[in-house]
């Protein structure tokens, strides 16, 4: 068994979207073995022992792709380390003595449902305007009768492995969710399959990203710097320019 | 009641086909009349969401996640079977049918199976018009792999993420229809309770989870799609909210329960660290593609791996299972871990764990391979080294970061130490042919029915069977039932059934609430699990069973008296939710033990000590228990019935990888 660190912990407490938050602290002792979610399930069986509110907190795989955990830890979306989300986050990234911050992803298009909890559903509501190819079952030809070269593929595929859970969002001075956006459109325009809707897709889902809410891209690059899957930014800058071929198309 | 399984007569390579050609239809203005309410939102409930709703069905989706993109199906990583034959190394829809009942151990229905099989194809086609990015070859085709329990290769893929980009695929399909009206969705809710009306499911009671308030929906059909219990073990590779609340109610409400003691062990997954461990994770069995998995010969050896020479390590499924050997079915790889460990030659600080080794295949097949064609000649061992590595990262990178990021330790370097854990259940809910549940208008899909995996499930065979229950399936055995349903008007949800059932689970959410008692859910959740695991587990014997079952009923019943469950019920209490949750564990695991207490032979993932051969390989007993075990619920007990399996297309045999 590896030494236990003692840390002090400023967690982020809002009883509800409508109350005002604020930090309380805990003192708490983690194993460095411990993930950093681990940690916060030993602090609610605590909290609860003795008769308080334990905090509540989004997570669900625990293996970094379902995208629910969201926590900013010491300023930063997901922690301090690069390309792990916050359930993969360990506790050896941490110092003994340390005191950690801990808040919600804050963002108009994200309000706190209680303590580290937001409502993400926007990003949904960008998916359902047009994130998307319309093939409904049954209407498929072979799969290998459209060939992709290998590159275009993997490039795809490097876009589509965003797992939705809204760091970049977090991470932006402006809220911007282009990042979340550019990472859809690149899949399925580098792809033969997402071309018949190229343009009115671009277009639907910016649109909706507007109405929800969430900023314009200023190029700082925080987005991709705190994307735990790498994400890079030149999804953002092939969002613009479908956009721009998209309107001067006329859609 | 009698089991009807309503298969259809003929052939069993046909019997899908005339299905599919007589089923009675509903036509499309009736179908917009119709309303259907899809619980869970992985890869089997959402695609059925979708696929209904582009038929023109009305539908509303319920999941307890924030969004329905996070259902664990997104977290399968190594692939997805279809008999393609793009490989041209004599794969079929039979095969693909054959190794899948053989890989069951016998113990799943054959036109079940083969209609999967017969499936398996279009959903590749499916997905790629989706735009799923699967892995391609330089010439544009699509890329496969092995995976257990087969000689050809039929996996499909998207490096170490291939759920994630299906159910994507499946989500995007999903949010196309709530956009287009034709989906209602509602995240955060729990499906809480059925609603019967003269003996058909009308509905459901969900409670939303950020209000805590309770809701009725009313669906002329039902369908669950809530995945596995594998959580029932507290440790397990499932997502932490998995659960079986949705199927277990349906059980109490007269659903069957089909071979509940059918867990998959997965064998490689990363060994327990610590007792504040709250999910195992798994590292894909694609790995066994490149990785060779030994222990040391002698035992308690302390050595480093990498100084252990080539000649004192002991590849023991290379050893016991020549023709199949990394690549044995799950099952069968977990036991020979176990094996190992118990008779003293496991690795790592806890002895629990095994080594999965890629340093062979890194040199061996891919450096060597890679500097052939640099044309180098005679490469040295760094050179070999580094070329190797780099293949290994592309088809592997990502599993290999998560072991780094999870252990401190680097694959590349040292070999992975791996152990089996909980990982899918192939029991489920009761489903006939029409994976209609033995409740009329209620359904099962995916991982949340018993029927296509008999007693273990063939990796990569998962994501299969969800997409094609969800996208070929029921889009067209729902008809048969919805067609005589167009004239039933929708039932308004103050019906005294309705009301009924939602005071059926007011009362439940008071009783628990009202108990204020010092222990937290988990605590009880974490000692279920260890029961389950050590009596339930990889191997159960029936003294085991008979305790656990008493230490089951034991700690539910200190449960009802001594949880302590925080906050309020009008508000974002997600221990509360897991209080529920655990509560339904707590009946579901005696029901487990119940099920392998009677099932008086050895077969896939169910092991029974007493019933093995003398190399330590299952023994069925095909004449006395070749059926599925169905149970119905009795309040408080269950009553067995029983489903008998007929093989008329392929040979029963000893199943053998040797």
């Amino acid at each position: 068994m590896s030494k236990l660190m003692k840390l002090n912990l400023k967690v982020w407490r809002q009883k509800n979207a409508e109350s005002a938050g604020n930090f309380e602290e805990y003192k708490i002792d983690a194993s460095p073995d411990m993930s950093f979610l681990e940690m916060f399930d030993v602090l609610n069986e605590q909290l609860i022992e003795t008769g308080k509110e334990p905090v509540a907190f989004d997570h669900d795989c625990r293996e970094g792709i379902c995208g629910m955990c969201s926590m900013v830890i010491d300023g930063r979306p997901h922690g301090p380390k690069q390309g792990v989300t916050t359930c993969q986050l360990h506790m050896r990234s941490f110092n003994d003595g340390d005191t950690i911050t801990v808040e919600p992803w804050r963002a108009n298009g994200f309000p706190v449902i209680k303590d580290l909890t937001v409502n993400r559903s926007a990003f949904d509501r960008i998916i359902a305007a047009g994130g998307f190819v319309s093939t409904n079952a049954g209407n498929a030809v072979d799969a290998n009768s459209i060939l992709v070269p290998k590159e275009i593929a993997d490039e795809a595929f490097e876009a589509a492995t965003c797992i939705g859970c809204g760091a970049c969002v977090s991470a932006c001075k402006n809220a911007s969710a282009m990042l979340f956006v550019g990472a859809k459109v690149t899949q399925l325009a580098m792809l033969p399959q997402g071309q018949p809707e190229r343009q009115s897709r671009v277009v639907a889902m910016v649109n909706q990203m507007d109405a929800e809410g969430f900023g314009a891209c200023t190029n700082t690059g925080a987005c991709a710097a705190e994307c735990p899957k790498q994400i890079p930014l030149s999804v953002i800058a092939t969002l613009n320019r479908e956009y721009i071929s998209a309107k001067m198309n006329g859609k | 009641m009698t089991l009807e399984s309503k298969i259809p007569a003929g052939n069993v390579a046909d019997k899908w086909t005339q299905y599919k050609s007589s089923v009675p239809l509903v036509n499309p203005a009736n179908k917009r009349q119709l309303e259907i309410i899809v619980v869970g939102t992985g890869l089997a409930g959402a695609s059925a969401a979708a696929t209904l709703a582009e038929m023109g069905y009305k539908v509303k989706a319920f999941c307890f996640q924030d969004s329905p993109r996070r259902a664990h199906s997104i977290a399968a990583q190594g692939g997805i079977n279809a008999a393609k034959n793009y490989q041209n190394d004599g794969d079929s829809i039979h095969r693909l049918f054959y190794d899948t009942i053989k890989g069951g151990d016998y113990r799943a229905r054959e036109a079940n199976v083969h209609r999967l099989a017969e499936c398996s194809t279009s959903i590749i086609d499916q997905c790629v018009a989706q735009g799923v990015p699967f892995a391609r070859e330089y010439g544009g085709t699509l890329s496969n792999r092995s995976f257990g329990g087969t000689q050809v290769q039929r996996t499909f893929y998207a490096a170490g993420q291939t759920g994630q980009q299906l159910l994507l695929g499946a989500y995007s399909g999903l949010e196309r229809q709530v956009g287009l009206g034709n989906v209602k969705m509602y995240a955060r809710h729990e499906m809480v309770e059925v609603v019967k009306i003269d003996g058909k499911a009308r509905g459901i009671i969900a409670r939303n989870l950020v209000t805590g308030e309770l809701e009725r929906h009313f669906g002329h059909a039902v369908l669950l799609c809530t995945g596995g219990y594998g959580n029932v073990f507290y440790l397990s590779t499932n997502a932490m909210g998995s659960n079986v609340t949705a199927a277990w109610k349906a059980h109490k409400a007269g659903a069957y329960f089909g071979n509940p003691c059918f867990t998959q062990i997965h064998p490689t997954c990363i060994p327990v660290s610590g007792h504040y461990q709250s999910k195992l994770t798994l590292m894909s069995e694609s790995l066994r593609n490149d990785g060779r998995i030994w222990v040391p010969k002698k035992q308690n050896d302390d050595r480093h791996p990498n100084d252990i020479p080539e000649d004192e390590r002991d590849y023991y499924l290379e050893r016991r299972y020549p023709a199949f050997g990394n690549l044995v079915p799950r099952d069968i790889a977990s036991r020979a871990a176990k094996e190992r460990c118990d008779a003293g030659y496991g690795v790592g600080q806890s002895k629990m764990a095994v080594y999965l080794d890629f340093k062979y295949n890194m040199m061996q097949r891919y450096g060597r391979t890679e500097a052939s064609k640099l044309n180098i000649t005679n490469p040295d061992d760094e050179t070999l080294i580094r070329l190797g590595k780099e293949v290994v990262k592309e088809k592997y990178g990502n599993l290999f970061d998560m072991y780094k990021q999870i252990t401190n330790e680097d694959p590349y370097e040292t070999p992975m130490r791996i152990y089996p854990a909980v990982h899918y259940t192939m029991g489920g809910l009761w489903v006939d042919y029409d994976l209609m549940t033995t409740v009329p208008g209620m359904y099962a899909l995916g991982e949340a029915n018993f029927s296509d995996h008999g007693a273990n499930r063939l990796g990569a065979s998962a994501l299969m069977q969800g997409l094609a229950d969800g996208y070929f399936v029921i889009p067209i055995t729902i008809g048969n039932y919805l067609s005589k349903e167009i004239h039933t008007k929708p039932i308004s949800t103050d019906h005294e059934a309705f009301v009924a059932a939602e005071k059926a689970a007011n009362d439940r959410i008071q009783q628990l609430m009202n108990i204020n008692g010092t222990r937290t859910v988990e605590s009880y959740h974490r000692e279920l699990g260890l029961i389950m695991w050590n009596k339930c587990g990889m191997a159960r014997n029936e003294k085991g069973l008979k305790e656990a079952i008493a230490e089951i009923q034991a700690l539910r019943a200190d449960f009802y008296k001594n949880v302590r469950i925080p906050g309020s019920i009008n508000e974002f209490n997600p221990e509360l939710d897991k209080a529920g949750r655990v509560a339904d564990f707590l009946e579901l695991g005696e029901l487990m033990c119940v099920d392998a207490l009677q099932r008086n032979e050895s077969c896939g993932g169910h092991f029974r000590e007493e019933y093995q051969t003398e190399e330590g390989e299952a023994l069925r007993d095909d004449a006395n228990f070749m059926y599925v075990s169905a149970w119905e619920n009795k309040g408080d007990s269950w009553e067995l019935h029983k489903e008998e399996l007929k093989y008329e297309n392929i040979k029963i045999q000893q199943r053998s990888y040797k």
